[in-house]
């Protein structure tokens, strides 16, 4: 009896395997967002440059939601130019860039901005609500959301212009 | 004056009453409750702390959420499923009893479970081997002299 069941033991091994070689596979930084395809929470801030800023009423333009902090180095300062390059290549076409800055000080965030000579909306998050209502873990985090206003990709780190073309490109093929 | 007192302590049993009835909208939330919340929520920017544990400002941040839920009526569970549904599962410092985590309540259990079958069941084999080896142990004293006898003859 006990002869016959010996070989179980080795067996008894495999799950716990199975669910190392599963656990030590998948990034523990990678954080899935469970916001993809739902629609992107309405927020309405005052810009720096003291205008009213509404997801709402940008309806029916692809909008690109960056959230960065002038604090964020180096991930925020290497994808600012493309940020700027994106808005300003595309703003005739129906993408919108909004920047929001979070946990940071309005003068730094200021000289961030001049820096990279922004001329797309920004706004400071103060008490980082908005933050929270998307989800936002850390800067740099960029929302893409489509012509009806839901969220359809979010990439963690900062972007590259390939990937921010690729897809405002595809959001812009779509049908609103 | 006296109608001025009574008015006066009506006023104020007015306004006591209505205090202690309207006690959970708005009214003041303490940290107590805050941090009931807070402590099963996961702090994001850090590695395995709590929104009430942390000192980061995120957390921080975070934690007024709560509070201005909290004041606005909302229960704690409801101030938790608000954060679940903007940052997942993953928010809940503590996995959800139900579904497939709740297999990280069950699995140790079980395995703690099935190794003490496993234990005594071993340990009874052993007593029993043990109880069928002893007769062999006891040699009576007949069989010691032949033995001790036949030990000294191979020695010779």
């Amino acid at each position: 009896m006990t002869r016959h069941l010996r070989w179980l033991i080795p067996l008894a091994v495999l799950p716990l395997l199975v669910l190392l070689a599963y656990g030590f596979r998948t990034d523990p930084r990678a954080l899935p967002s469970t916001l993809l395809g739902k629609p992107a929470a309405p927020f309405t801030l005052t810009t720096f440059a003291g205008t009213p800023l509404a997801l709402e009423s940008l309806r029916g333009r692809v909008v690109v939601v960056n959230f960065w902090a002038s604090w964020c180095i180096p991930a925020c300062y290497e994808e600012a130019p493309v940020l700027e390059k994106t808005w300003r290549e595309y703003r005739d076409r129906g993408v919108t860039l909004v920047g929001i800055n979070i946990q940071d000080k309005d003068e730094a965030a200021r000289k961030f901005m001049s820096q990279f000579e922004f001329t797309f909306p920004n706004a400071a998050d103060a008490g980082g609500r908005v933050a929270v209502e998307y989800g936002v873990y850390g800067v740099p985090e960029t929302f893409f959301i489509d012509r009806a206003g839901r969220i359809r990709e979010r990439k963690v780190g900062a972007v590259t212009d390939e990937l921010v073309r690729a897809m405002v490109e595809r959001l812009l093929a779509e049908k609103s | 004056m006296t109608r001025l007192l009574v008015g006066r302590a009506l006023l104020l049993a007015v306004v006591a009453v209505a205090t202690l009835g309207a006690a959970p909208p708005g009214g003041a939330v303490t940290e107590d409750q805050v941090r009931d919340v807070a402590a099963n929520l996961r702090c994001v920017v850090c590695q395995s702390l709590s929104v009430a544990d942390s000192p980061s400002e995120t957390a921080n941040q975070m934690r007024a959420i709560v509070r201005e839920r909290l004041a606005a009526g909302e229960t704690p569970d409801q101030v938790t499923a608000y954060f679940v549904e903007k940052y997942g599962t993953w928010i809940l410092l503590a996995p959800p009893r139900r579904g497939f985590d709740l297999l990280v309540w069950v699995v140790p259990f079980a395995g703690l479970a099935l190794g003490l079958v496993l234990a005594v069941l071993a340990m009874r084999r052993w007593r029993r081997r043990s109880a069928a080896a002893a007769p062999l142990a006891s040699v009576d004293e007949t069989t010691r002299a032949r033995i001790r006898r036949e030990m000294a003859e191979l020695d010779s």
